[in-house]
């Protein structure tokens, strides 16, 4: 590990600093031209940029998640699926009784980590492909949550909505929270035998092994970090929708959405190079989006093929620069 | 390695034999043998048929994805293609027959303009396929949703229709035999000689292989990749047009399409990230799908359940598969 000091450190993209910093720009120049242009000076203010980081929230923390599979090398499919059965287990279990948060936050975080493990060792152990492990393992997970819940079920009490509603001065615990675990992966990835390792499997897997890093555990710890992320989705959605369903993770198109901006914030998609501050600025740009096509009053359809065209434009203005050859 | 070599030395022939065959055919025949035991009709030419039938446009999907597999990329626009297929059929010919043709040549160069979009921004831009064509795949969908506005309408004509439904009758042998399955035997006996017997099909393996080998050897990467998505997004408009024959015009006939489209391919030992992959494998792999939604169906499992097997097989196929190929080689 005598190249350890020559990893990429975490907040330091393909192009140094250059793509969280643009995207970061570009999003904020974006919210506010279109808050100005439109003259809704209100949305300049406190509330309104609070609002904008609340629309950050529930895709920012999979997404967190989502990096660290990614710069491992790995992918997952699974995330929305997980973040539905996460949201209906933690509602269900509560069933609106203060006494019953703890159990139900412990229970979706243990469900949650042994997901992570199962798709980890699919890939590493039994060597499928991780495309198909997490297609697979979210495929499962939806089959087994829709056949046993067919609507919203058992809701959570005052107090566990706190989360999504509740805050200090002003500042949500949901935004504060996505804020602070961002700083812990960016350690996490930067400071730890942990993080070093995970670039070092993301970039060679073959040459980490060969350097004595047990791949296997790498890729393993990865996926069981990416699906705890899932797991405190589904807790924060239950939380702003009171209560559960097993539709919450596929609607919001989590499993592409949180791949999409980790490439966009970035982190090489054949893994080894990135961090989470291009991922939470990829995020960022996602919610500014939101937020303009709202001000501007662009309805749904045109705001689906507007998205999509935007989503190509971010990562190609400055992977066009790359002389790397891409598929 | 001695191991390795005494193996083969010693091998009986039906092994060897059986090394040469692609796994998923061994699946299929395994999954269909039971498809045949719940339902016996499935082992009679005509059901036989009918089954190659509904498992068409998965296969003519595969067929085309396998060119962007192999070529190192994913198209995930291939889903929002086949709908706007659908919906713009039935917008363009507005339920007259006369318009069929005409409107099936503006969606294939719709699909054209599709492919060369992804492949542009693939090539040129060097913009991950992946996003790429998840790009593509918001902005096809949306536009498929303002053309119909919201919901659609009308019906498809029944000559539009009868590349899904037409059955020809009197056939010797098999009695009935589906245009569908005469449309999927030429998409594929097409896609087969466009990757195994042409020169632009050994460029998508270089590509796929080692792209920077591939552009020092002379290798026009750009173009590869180009043509590599364009067939993709043709063989969407394909399978579009035929299941426009199967059921209603609806916004959501091509969700999932995609990702069933690159599992099918990986069930037929088509390689994730490039250089490696068949035709044969990834119209297998497409028929051993089908047979397995088949199997869920006739075991009379719940709707979400039958998810939840799909899964479990899934991994099952593609984790005995790498086994198979650690032991073997």
């Amino acid at each position: 590990m005598s190249d350890a000091g020559a990893l990429p450190s975490p907040s330091v993209g393909r192009f140094g600093l250059a793509a969280p910093l643009l995207l970061f720009v570009g999003s904020v120049a974006l919210y506010v031209g279109v808050a100005l242009w439109t003259g809704q000076t209100k949305m300049l203010e406190a509330e309104g940029v609070v609002g904008l980081l609340q629309r950050m929230v529930a895709l920012g923390i999979v997404a967190i998640g989502q990096t660290f599979a990614i710069l491992a090398g790995s992918i997952d499919l699974s995330v929305a699926n997980l973040i539905s059965v996460g949201a209906v287990l933690a509602s269900y279990v509560m069933q609106g009784r203060p006494e019953m948060m703890l159990p139900a936050v412990a229970l979706v975080i243990i469900v949650s980590a042994a997901v992570g493990v199962l798709n980890g060792a699919l890939i590493a152990w039994l060597q499928v492909n991780a495309f198909i492990a997490t297609l697979g393992v979210g495929l499962i997970l939806q089959g087994l949550l829709s056949a046993s819940f067919t609507n919203f079920a058992g809701s959570v009490p005052k107090e566990f909505q706190a989360l999504a509603y509740g805050g200090w001065g002003g500042a949500p615990f949901s935004v504060i929270g996505l804020f602070v675990l961002a700083a812990l992966a960016s350690v996490v990835l930067g400071a730890t035998k942990f993080g070093a390792h995970l670039y070092a499997v993301g970039g060679n897997v073959e040459g980490a092994r060969l350097a004595g890093i047990r791949t296997d555990f790498v890729t393993i710890g990865a996926h069981v970090a990416c699906s705890l992320t899932a797991g405190v989705t589904g807790l924060y959605l239950a939380s702003r929708l009171r209560s559960g369903a097993p539709w919450v993770g596929r609607d919001g198109v989590y499993d592409l959405e949180s791949i999409a901006v980790v490439v966009i914030g970035g982190t090489l998609l054949a893994g080894g190079r990135g961090g989470v501050w291009g991922t939470l600025a990829g995020v960022l740009l996602f919610a500014s989006l939101d937020a303009a096509f709202n001000m501007l009053g662009v309805s749904a359809y045109p705001k689906l093929v507007l998205r999509g065209a935007i989503v190509v434009a971010a990562v190609a203005v400055y992977a066009v620069r790359s002389r790397d050859l891409v598929a | 390695m001695t191991v390795v070599l005494d193996d083969s030395k010693h091998a009986s022939p039906a092994a060897a034999f059986a090394r040469q065959i692609n796994f998923s055919v061994v699946v299929l025949a395994v999954l269909y043998g039971a498809v045949g035991l719940l339902q016996p009709s499935y082992l009679e030419p005509a059901g036989a048929m009918n089954f190659l039938r509904r498992a068409a446009p998965l296969a003519i999907l595969a067929s085309g994805q396998v060119f962007v597999l192999v070529s190192g990329g994913f198209d995930l626009s291939v889903g929002s293609l086949v709908t706007i297929t659908v919906i713009g059929g039935s917008m363009l010919t507005a339920n007259d027959p006369s318009k069929t043709w005409w409107a099936i040549g503006v969606l294939y160069a719709i699909g054209l303009v599709v492919g060369l979009i992804n492949g542009a921004i693939v090539a040129y831009l060097k913009t991950p396929s992946f996003i790429a064509t998840l790009g593509t795949l918001l902005s096809v969908n949306g536009a498929a949703m303002m053309w119909c506005g919201g919901a659609p309408r009308g019906y498809l004509p029944d000559n539009f229709r009868m590349f899904g439904r037409f059955m020809f009758h009197d056939v010797p042998v098999v009695k009935v035999f589906p245009l569908a399955v005469l449309v999927l035997a030429a998409v594929a006996a097409l896609a087969w000689w466009g990757l195994h017997g042409t020169v632009f099909g050994r460029r998508v393996f270089a590509v796929g292989d080692n792209p920077r080998a591939a552009r020092l050897a002379g290798v026009k990467v750009e173009t590869v990749r180009l043509g590599a998505f364009v067939i993709s997004a043709l063989s969407a408009v394909t399978a579009g047009v035929m299941l426009g024959g199967f059921g209603g015009v609806s916004v959501d006939v091509g969700l999932g399409l995609e990702l069933q489209a690159i599992a099918a391919c990986v069930v037929g030992g088509v390689q994730l990230m490039g250089g490696r992959g068949t035709v044969v494998g990834a119209v297998a792999g497409a028929l051993t799908l089908t047979a397995l939604f088949t199997l869920l169906t006739l075991l009379g499992l719940p709707q979400p359940l039958k998810e939840t097997a799909q899964g479990l097989i899934l991994i099952a196929a593609v984790a005995f598969g790498a086994w198979r190929r650690r032991r073997v080689g």
